[in-house]
């Protein structure tokens, strides 16, 4: 039996789930807002005691890649990469916008996940779903102005209902609300946070691939400012990425 | 929660360092150090001897920015983490069954860049039921003197870097009181500020020293004594002067020999660092000067400390450039002191921008 350890602490929230094949053993979400840093590996700890699991019995490791606050995502990233290179087992990034999402899967219609991003911008993407089936990408994961966001859901959505979800919605209902009006749903409390479990079930089934920890990064969806700017000052360098 | 069960880490903790006192065997201790631009990893024995000491600078990317850029240098940390580590190990010809604790640089430093190095210490630490060591960046510095010459007590140590100027005085192992800090710039700081004035490319410090091993220290300078019994430092008027000097100067249409300010400039520097450390070695008494931080590299600095040492008969450490810099040998160094005491960091370490030194 293929046990993984699954964690999120890419935003506000943290999650922390042990999984194995199609059960989870144990979950622990907060939403208490302290510091990532500080709790993880103690939440780990305790999970991983509570589940009866040691270290070594772990199949591989889920983490939630991003994106999200730069610092928390880092702290998860480092964390999932350390372990699973100490155990030699892979590690599986799984987006951070996608582990929400995850929440609404029986949903039919589009489901946008959102974080705000500041100034306006936040980060999100589409998925759809049918009958419990994986998400399928409707629009990439990006950051982007909320307005030109909503813009572009109402072009794609056509008739159908769109279903907003995450804890910065109590930032931009009013102005989702105002663009799409009744064609825009918000998803209730419970489904709002990321869910480790979500991320660890994830992670057990694309073990075969692999997942190398050396070659697991988050995934920020921006250049550090500096670099940006730098970036804009030296057009010849091209973007890297 | 006072008196809960140990958790299956904590127990494992004990057991193996139980095993590893009775076995008397030597100590590996793998370090981490990710407080500013460099990502470095290394495996120590017993304190002292370097089996491996990889470091994975930044500088040419922080190079074209003009200074280290906080988020830039977090996010290669998290890229290179641990491929650093396992470059270490493999250098030093082990694997982490050799290892028998993780020391890591909690503070001080940029947080965004420790909390990289904490995280995969944490980690590691709980993934092999081996001992966490949160170990002071200053700490460090002070005992990468360790890997080259045994240490006697009590000392004094002064260590100078583009972060820090700090004068700490040690009566034995893990004792640490800090006699005098900068009050405003690090020396290594102004060392740079000065650079930038005189067009130098950055990092300026170097630069500094080899313009000033060409000139003459000719263009009179101020140097911050501060209070008569004070061993803090104070280099932001000394910076400001420096600006004047040139500003005045191109203000009159007359030329400054860059290399005699640059001399001017070091020797007021090196002056008061070096003249404070030997006045603190005759109060506090002491049996030893060591030298450390990044800026111990500098020659100026080495000379003249070197000079007044052997004046007052007093033996001197430098380390080797290479130990001098930021790097994770002198972090499991200094983890090797609070191994022996038994004294373990528990998961939730955290990193500390502003940690003191006690
Ligand atoms: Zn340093």
């Amino acid at each position: 039996m293929m046990r993984v350890l699954a964690m999120d602490t890419s935003n506000l929230v943290l999650s922390v789930a042990v999984v194995e094949e199609d059960r989870i053993l144990a979950e622990l979400t907060t939403n208490q807002q302290k510091n990532h840093s500080v709790r993880l590996m103690d939440a780990i700890s305790e999970l991983m005691d509570e589940t009866g699991t040691l270290p070594e019995q772990l199949a591989g490791i889920g983490v939630a890649k991003g994106p999200g606050s730069y610092t928390g995502v880092r702290i998860g990233v480092a964390t999932a990469k350390s372990m699973a290179w100490s155990l030699q087992i892979p590690v599986i990034g799984v987006s951070s916008l996608e582990a929400v999402a995850m929440n609404a899967r029986g949903f039919s219609g589009l489901i946008v996940p959102l974080f705000d991003a500041r100034r306006g911008q936040v980060y999100t993407g589409a998925f759809r779903t049918k009958d419990w089936a994986e998400l399928s990408v409707v629009a990439e994961e990006r950051l982007v102005l909320l307005r030109d966001w909503l813009a572009s859901l109402k072009e794609q959505a056509g008739n159908e209902r769109v279903l907003f979800m995450g804890e910065d919605l109590r930032i931009h209902r009013e102005t989702i609300a105002e663009q799409l009006g009744e064609q825009a749903l918000f998803a209730p409390a419970t489904h709002n946070h990321p869910r480790a479990a979500h991320i660890g079930l994830a992670a057990l089934g694309k073990l075969a691939e692999g997942g190398h920890p050396h070659e697991m990064v988050p995934e920020y969806l921006q250049l550090a400012e500096a670099e940006a700017k730098w970036l804009a000052q030296n057009p010849a360098c091209g973007v890297k990425e | 929660m006072k008196n809960r069960k140990p958790s299956r880490y904590e127990e494992r903790v004990q057991q193996a360092y139980l095993a590893q006192q009775q076995s008397g065997r030597p100590v590996n201790i793998l370090g981490i150090e990710t407080s500013c631009d460099e990502t470095s990893a290394s495996v120590v024995q017993d304190g002292r001897t370097v089996l491996s000491n990889i470091i994975a600078s930044q500088a040419d990317i922080h190079k074209r920015f003009g200074g280290v850029v906080p988020e830039v240098a977090s996010r290669r940390h998290v890229e290179n983490i641990t491929l650093t580590i396992e470059e270490a190990l493999q250098e030093a010809g082990k694997t982490l069954d050799d290892i028998q604790a993780i020391a890591v640089t909690y503070g001080p430093g940029l947080v965004g860049a420790l909390l990289v190095g904490v995280a995969a210490a944490k980690a590691i630490s709980y993934a092999r039921g081996i001992p966490l060591i949160g170990v002071h960046h200053i700490a460090g510095h002070i005992y990468a003197n360790r890997l080259v010459t045994e240490m006697e007590f009590p000392l004094i140590a002064l260590v100078v870097s583009g972060g820090h100027t700090e004068l700490v005085w040690m009566k034995e192992h893990g004792h640490y009181e800090i006699l005098g800090e900068t009050r405003d710039d690090a020396a290594g700081e102004a060392y740079d500020k000065v650079a930038r004035a005189l067009q130098l490319p950055y990092p300026g410090g170097p630069h500094i020293d080899r313009l000033a091993h060409e000139g003459t220290p000719s263009i009179p300078l101020p140097r911050a004594w501060l209070e008569p019994n004070s061993y803090d430092f104070s280099f932001s008027g000394l910076k400001s002067a420096v600006l004047n000097t040139l500003h005045n100067a191109s203000q009159r249409g007359e030329s400054i020999s860059p290399q005699d300010l640059a001399a001017s400039f070091q020797d007021s520097v090196t002056e008061v660092l070096v003249e404070k450390t030997i006045r603190a070695v005759k109060e506090y008494g002491a049996r030893q000067v060591l030298l450390a931080g990044g800026v111990a590299a500098n020659r100026g600095l080495r000379e003249r400390l070197s000079k007044r040492c052997g004046e007052e008969g007093l033996p001197l450490v430098i380390p080797p450039l290479s130990l001098c810099t930021d790097n994770a040998a002198m972090i499991a160094a200094a983890g090797y002191i609070s191994y022996q005491k038994g004294r373990f960091a528990r998961l939730d370490l955290n990193g500390v921008p502003g940690l003191p030194l006690s």
